[in-house]
């Protein structure tokens, strides 16, 4: 054993891959199953000199990780369902203005307070469109603790690389679960840090022309170049206008930067999909009972693949329609009535052959539960 | 090796939990196996009942909890009624005397022994119930070494705390011994 | 520096109507930041949503316009991320005290280093003349058709309670020790709040048929008195105006250095 091997909570392994990415600021407000994000991040976090602050409400955290972020911070936040609602307004600012933060959303049951302490992924369609308004958005999720690590990591790279708030969306069982971590090795996960602009004091800066690539290169708040920030629509100085050619421009470009790089945003694990004839399709804490059944039902010959999506939003589309064309059936696992189901189904040649294996009763999905909707899928019956 | 499927149940304040941490922890950190801790959140686990699963094996772990256990261990009444029914045929089912009695015959090995009334006779704090009920565990399984479990108490309590865990560690290995 | 150079001339004209005092706020605002001397990348200004909130756009700061009622919020993570920066908060009715109360307080609360300056004209303007917490009681709105049954908040005695450590009202009519006021609220080190009372003659004004923008100055002027004077013991309804509370207290970012500092000596 080299690397250092740690027990851990999904919610401090997030932590730690937070740091381990360059975290500087983290402005929260306690909830459950989330909490320990917030309890963990306020010893760690100035222990390297950063910046955490307990905030009066969740509104007032994503408002403040805003805030740090515009003096070139790294900057997160934490929550569950209620407070994720919350934060929805400032979300959508973030979009709109193009602001890198990361923001954990932690499901529990749902909707309102629902059950504090149990399990759902009741939040996906949340994710994609709780703040008002057409937009795009990066969502990531993660089934196990070295992913949770490798996807915490990578929100933070996103974030930068597109301008853009990222949603981490794990789950009560994911979160509350104790597992073995490798802590990676400095510099083993490459970091993408932000983009400043090379223009110099006196020159013209537009803080919302983007480059040939489509990137923003940012100047931090307090630097030489001063400018404007809004959530109204903007023009290339940041200033409102209601100029209907400029108003187009901006919502292309918050769309396309991010609809357009799906392949290059997409995180995916396939398991046995080459010969799979029957496809399960799950993500986060639902794709280990998925991934249990699958390796159970290979040893007896059942040719059974498994395919977990790590990427939620923007919605892999293509790549579940190539992966899934020969299977008879697709089965989609999760905590919920259906979220991802309708997206595979728009996504898939024949519709009719995706089915739902679901739980909402905030009780975890097992092993059995997937085999007996399988059987009903093929006719033999529970 | 064999998958060990555990589930520690009692009431809060027992120490159901963080037993369940020790030896997850130890088996990871000080046997390079393979461990997953799952547990009941909410009211229970400040006075009502609780519970903790434990999987520990040396291959991967993919559903974490355990709905058929092959050790279940019960430290109250209640929970020996909810769980006694689901025990793995084979298994063990370890039981408290003081709090428990175990009413009838399941197809496992029925371990009934006084490790409440040991822990108090010989170190008189309840606070290390749940130390003695892991070395028994260890003694009666081999699951993980007893060396390991020390290990691990030694990185999650203080200094102070260390002669009075390793005592109550003791304390069950005996009582393991001679029952076997 | 001229007056004129602190103003981002791409963003004129301006919104606001004739005889809003809310130009007069920013006037001085501009002329405090002159005599201090302070450099212009070294002030943020971040704003929330309403007439009082354009005025960040304005100006050729770091500028920040953010949601309606949130603005103390984003300025906390600014001031964080920055500590060596002023950061100040132009806010009207609802920002400091509808939407925005509950930031509003915490900020005080913690004595973060932030300037909160507070347009009070009685009545939302930019949404078209509805009451606000800061409506007299029984005036009208065009929410309040039959007269306004809400108290109104004393911004002052709200940010005493609260905590801030600097605290003061003036007018519209007072330029001259408003720019005085600002000036000192800005070099303070904790959260300080000035109300400013600023008139609305469009919407407050026409509704509750209080005369013109001059008439409404005038009743400033008219109604309010310095703290402290005789004037108030003779007359309780006039409205006081100077610095309430000017107190050197434990501000935020200082003591979070020192958290800093306990967290990296305990590693």
């Amino acid at each position: 054993m080299n690397k250092k091997t740690l027990f851990l909570q999904g919610n401090e392994v997030c932590v730690e891959a937070a740091l381990y990415a360059g975290l500087d600021f983290f402005a929260g407000y306690p909830i459950t199953p989330s909490t320990e994000i917030v309890e963990h991040l306020a010893s760690r976090l100035p222990q390297k000199g950063g910046c955490f602050i307990q905030m009066e409400d969740e509104i007032a955290s994503m408002c403040a990780i805003i805030g740090a972020s515009l003096t070139g911070m790294k900057a997160m936040t934490a929550t569950s369902g209620p407070g994720f609602s919350l934060m929805q307004e400032a979300i959508g600012y973030a979009v709109m203005a193009e602001i890198p933060c990361v923001i954990v959303n932690v499901q529990r049951g749902g909707p309102s307070t629902g059950m504090p302490t149990s399990v759902s992924q009741g939040d996906v369609m949340q994710a994609r469109w709780g703040t008002h308004g057409d937009h795009a958005i990066i969502t990531l999720t993660a089934s196990n603790h070295q992913d949770v690590f490798a996807m915490t990591v990578e929100a933070f790279n996103l974030a930068e690389t597109y301008r853009t708030p990222v949603i981490l969306l794990l789950d009560e069982v994911v979160g509350h679960m104790r597992e073995k971590l490798l802590m990676p090795e400095p510099a083993e996960i490459p970091l993408i840090e932000r983009l400043h602009t090379s223009v110099k004091e006196g020159t013209d800066y537009h803080p919302y022309l983007p480059r040939e690539d489509g990137r923003l290169p940012m100047s931090d708040f307090g630097g030489v170049h001063r400018y404007n920030v809004t959530g109204l629509v903007h023009d290339m100085w940041g200033f409102p206008t209601n100029n209907p050619k400029i108003a187009h421009g901006l919502m292309r470009h918050i769309v396309d930067k991010i609809e357009n790089r799906v392949s290059e945003i997409t995180r995916v694990k396939e398991y046995f999909l080459d010969d799979a004839e029957g496809i399960l399709l799950s993500y986060g804490s639902s794709a280990r009972s998925a991934l249990h059944v699958v390796k159970n039902r290979r040893k007896s010959g059942e040719r059974l693949g498994l395919l977990e999506l790590q990427t939620l939003w923007p919605f892999p589309a293509e790549l579940v329609r190539e992966r899934c064309a020969h299977a008879k059936y697709v089965l989609v696992v999760e905590l919920n009535m259906g979220q991802i189901l309708q997206e595979v189904k728009k996504a898939v040649d024949d519709p009719s052959k995706v089915f739902l294996a679901n739980k909402v009763d905030g009780t975890f999905i097992t092993p059995t539960d997937i085999r007996n909707v399988i059987r009903l899928i093929l006719g033999k019956g529970v | 090796m064999e998958r060990y499927r555990i589930i520690f149940s009692g009431s809060g304040g027992q120490g159901v939990i963080m037993a369940s941490i020790i030896l997850s922890e130890a088996a990871v950190l000080h046997e390079d196996l393979n461990a997953v801790q799952t547990q009941s959140y909410g009211p229970e686990a400040r006075g009502g009942s609780t519970r903790a699963d434990v999987i520990i094996t040396d291959t991967d772990i993919h559903f974490p909890k355990v709905t058929q256990p092959n050790v279940l261990i019960c430290l109250t009444q209640d929970s020996y009624n909810r769980f006694s029914g689901i025990i793995r045929p084979g298994g063990l089912l370890l039981t408290d005397s003081n709090f428990v009695k175990q009413e009838r015959k399941v197809d496992a090995r029925q371990v009934e022994l006084g490790m409440y009334k040991a822990v108090m006779e010989k170190i008189g704090k309840p606070i290390v119930f749940n130390i003695c009920m892991l070395g028994v565990l260890v003694g009666l399984t081999g699951l993980i070494s007893a060396e390991s479990v020390i290990k691990a108490l030694e990185t999650k309590f203080p200094a102070e705390f260390q002669e009075t865990n390793r005592k109550a560690l003791n304390i069950g290995l005996q009582l393991a011994n001679s029952h076997k | 520096m001229a007056v004129r150079d602190y103003i981002r001339e791409r963003f004129m004209p301006h919104i606001w109507c004739a005889g809003c005092g809310h130009g007069i706020v920013m006037n001085n605002l501009i002329r405090a930041i002159e005599v201090l001397g302070l450099k212009k990348n070294d002030i943020v200004m971040v704003s929330g949503i309403g007439c009082s909130a354009r005025i960040s756009g304005y100006l050729d700061f770091h500028t920040l316009h953010t949601l309606h009622g949130r603005a103390l919020a984003f300025a906390t993570g600014v001031k964080l991320g920055r500590p060596d920066l002023h950061i100040i908060v132009p806010m009207g009715d609802g920002d400091a005290t509808a939407i925005g109360g509950n930031h509003f307080i915490h900020a005080a609360r913690r004595n973060i280093d932030i300037t909160a300056v507070i347009m009070n004209n009685h009545i939302y303007g930019m949404t078209g003349g509805q009451y606000s917490p800061l409506s007299v009681y029984g005036r009208m709105a065009t929410t309040a058709p039959f007269g306004n049954i809400d108290q109104a908040f004393d911004i002052v005695g709200l940010a005493q309670s609260a905590g801030a450590s600097f605290v003061a009202r003036t007018t519209s009519y007072h330029a001259t020790s408003m720019i005085k006021i600002f000036q000192k609220a800005i070099t303070h080190k904790g959260f300080s709040v000035v109300e400013v009372l600023s008139q609305c003659p469009t919407y407050y004004g026409r509704k509750n048929r209080l005369g013109d923008a001059v008439e409404m100055m005038e009743f400033f002027k008219k109604n309010t008195t310095p703290l402290g004077s005789a004037a108030k013991e003779k007359n309780p309804d006039l409205i006081e105006r100077g610095i309430f509370v000017q107190e050197d207290r434990p501000e935020y970012c200082a003591e979070y250095k020192k958290i800093i500092k306990k967290a990296m000596g305990e590693q």
